[in-house]
């Protein structure tokens, strides 16, 4: 193998950018038609938007015909809070697993793992029941609840083997001092353990930001739509309209994109680190 | 060793707290086991016993046993629809476990080549779709192949393939296998990563060893490297298969709630909303939505046992 031929490394690339291609183009091509005149989306669909073929035209009529703003701000409320929520009461579960032995403790550590394997969407029916009952529908607490309690059992293991790498010292130390058990955690564990908390941000945000189950069952309406929801309804609405559509689609895929740029390296380091081992 | 640092380091409060539940490790637990129990095992839980329920006109619900089972698995009205659906589940993850996961070892077996220049950026690029939403990818692949736009249909002429286009979207006979393989266009980015990282982790020794012993390319693929991820493989497989057991999203974005042309893109989690939601005539039904719920648990779950008891010992023991 190590004997590389030269030969053999061309056709290696080539494959790859093959599949680079197909991988991306399709999204380039949708963001490059998004700025062309209706006529130049169907004349020239591979050619890149010109002075004569520029237009904002589809984005103007997305922000003019729906609350995409509205649908933008909802998705990153949600997300955000959700995050949070899952970071802070996930690290203290995890650091109670593994940092104390108490009687059930192995129990309730796969107690807390069936999540990962049971998707939570198979309880809809419940779910939607339950909200219905606490007046919970059409809010974004809903989903953030229902959100939290997807995204835990993940974020309890991978911060669960995180934290059991932190030095037993410090704490020992702080122990000896006298310190609460609440503030370690505060002041020693949860500083200690930003690395881990990217890696559970883009495993956990990524699902809730594009999911579109629990928003279309629990918050259809009300402008509590998610930008999921909303862009699925909006196209519903305008599917003849090309440039419409084109711009609600680049639209969505912004964000998600931008984010992309800066969590990529994140992402692959916990998906090469085992996080899913 | 950290209760025993916690006993010495705390002698006098552990002690009259023997019996009880220490305080501060209930305080931790208790918002996640409490969020997590309310909002994710209860409505699973609560599923399945209202899946032993059927509810009359005034709505009161009264026990019917296995009754919404049989109605499930044995009446013509229901069950054709539900094996329909299953057999096409069973079709959308063969797809998904042949081409998906097969393109993913591929793409992974290139990028781990030693001193591959550009792997990160080729990795990167690949993986970018499965970031994206999949109603959002279902639009941009809908507009794609749509022969109104015709960049599929003149993309193929360009290779010389133009007389094979046809609205595969809308043919009874294509639609599952080009959402299939939209999906599968999507998500292979997954296994590329998980199947890359496996290959990574082998010592060189291992295959210089193996190298120096005779072993051509292909022999250290099939006998060396290949048994060493198995385990991954086997991972991949069962999140392949749960993701595709639970997938909805896809073929709701792209062919709505009936999944169309005539129920041939129907799977598990479409027919799962319109028994729950109703469509058209036939009115929702809180408690036959619970019981294809629950159908569905029960084919996840003897997925999942088949992996951890059958697949996943196994393995193992092959491994090191």
């Amino acid at each position: 193998m190590n004997r590389s031929i030269r030969p053999g490394r061309i056709a290696v690339h080539l494959a790859l950018v093959l599949y680079t291609v197909i991988a991306i183009g399709p999204i380039l091509l949708i963001v490059i038609n998004s700025f062309k005149t209706r006529r130049a989306i169907f004349a020239d669909p591979l050619g890149f938007p010109d002075a004569r073929t520029f237009t904002t035209i589809g984005f103007d009529q997305v922000f003019a015909k729906s609350d995409f703003g509205l649908y933008f701000f909802n998705s990153l409320t949600v997300t955000i809070v959700s995050l949070a929520l899952i970071v802070l009461i996930g690290a203290m579960a995890a650091w109670a697993l593994t940092e104390y032995r108490f009687p059930g403790n192995t129990i309730l550590t796969l107690y807390l793992a069936i999540g990962i394997m049971v998707p939570i969407r198979l309880g809809s029916v419940s779910i939607l029941r339950m909200m219905v009952e606490l007046n919970l529908v059409n809010t974004l607490t809903a989903l953030i609840l229902v959100y939290v309690a997807q995204g835990l059992p993940l974020a309890i293991l991978i911060l669960g083997e995180f934290i059991q790498q932190i030095p037993k010292d410090l704490r020992d130390a702080a122990r000896c001092d006298g310190v609460s058990e609440y503030r370690i955690f505060a002041s020693i564990i949860l500083p200690l353990i930003r690395p881990a908390i990217a890696t559970v941000a883009v495993f956990t945000m990524v699902p809730i930001w594009n999911d579109l189950w629990f928003p279309l069952i629990l918050s259809p309406g009300d402008g509590k739509q998610t930008i999921t929801l909303g862009v699925q309804q909006f196209i519903g609405q305008y599917v003849t309209d090309w440039n419409a559509v084109l711009a609600s689609l680049t639209l969505a895929i912004a964000p998600v994109l931008v984010l992309y740029v800066f969590f990529s390296r994140y992402l692959v380091r916990g998906l090469t680190a085992g996080a899913v081992k | 060793m950290s209760t025993q640092s916690l006993q010495t380091s705390l002698p006098l409060e552990s002690v009259p707290r023997r019996s009880g539940f220490p305080m501060h490790i209930a305080v931790f637990l208790a918002p996640a086991v409490i969020v997590y129990s309310v909002f994710s095992i209860y409505p699973l839980i609560d599923t399945i016993r209202l899946s032993f329920y059927a509810g009359d006109q005034a709505g009161i619900r009264h026990f019917v046993g296995w009754g919404n089972f049989r109605t499930l698995l044995a009446d013509p009205a229901w069950s054709g629809q539900f094996w329909n659906a299953l057999r096409n589940n069973l079709v959308f993850f063969a797809i998904h476990m042949v081409v998906q996961n097969g393109i993913g070892l591929g793409l992974a077996m290139l990028l781990s080549l030693p001193r591959l220049t550009g792997g990160s950026v080729y990795r990167t690029l690949i993986f970018l779709p499965t970031m994206l939403s999949v109603v959002i990818i279902g639009f941009i692949w809908q507009l794609i192949l749509n022969p109104l736009w015709g960049i599929a249909p003149s993309l193929l002429k360009a290779v010389g393939l133009g007389s094979l286009f046809g609205p595969w979207l809308g043919q009874e006979s294509t639609a599952l296998v080009t959402i299939s393989l939209i999906s599968v266009w999507q998500f292979v980015g997954i296994p590329m990563m998980l199947i890359y990282a496996a290959l990574i982790n082998i010592p060189d020794d291992l295959l210089d060893a193996a190298t120096v012993d005779g072993a051509g390319p292909f022999s250290v693929f099939w006998f060396v490297r290949l048994p060493l991820i198995l385990p991954t493989l086997g991972v991949v497989s069962i999140l392949t298969f749960v993701a595709n057991f639970n997938a909805f999203d896809l073929i709701y974005a792209v062919k709505g709630a009936l999944a169309g042309p005539n129920f041939s893109t129907d799977i598990l989690g479409t027919f799962f909303y319109r028994t729950f939601f109703g469509y058209q005539l036939q009115v929702g039904s809180p408690t036959m939505g619970a019981t294809v719920a629950t159908a569905m648990l029960v084919v996840i779950l003897i997925g999942v046992m088949i992996y951890l008891f059958g697949v996943q010992r196994r393995l193992q023991r092959h491994t090191f």
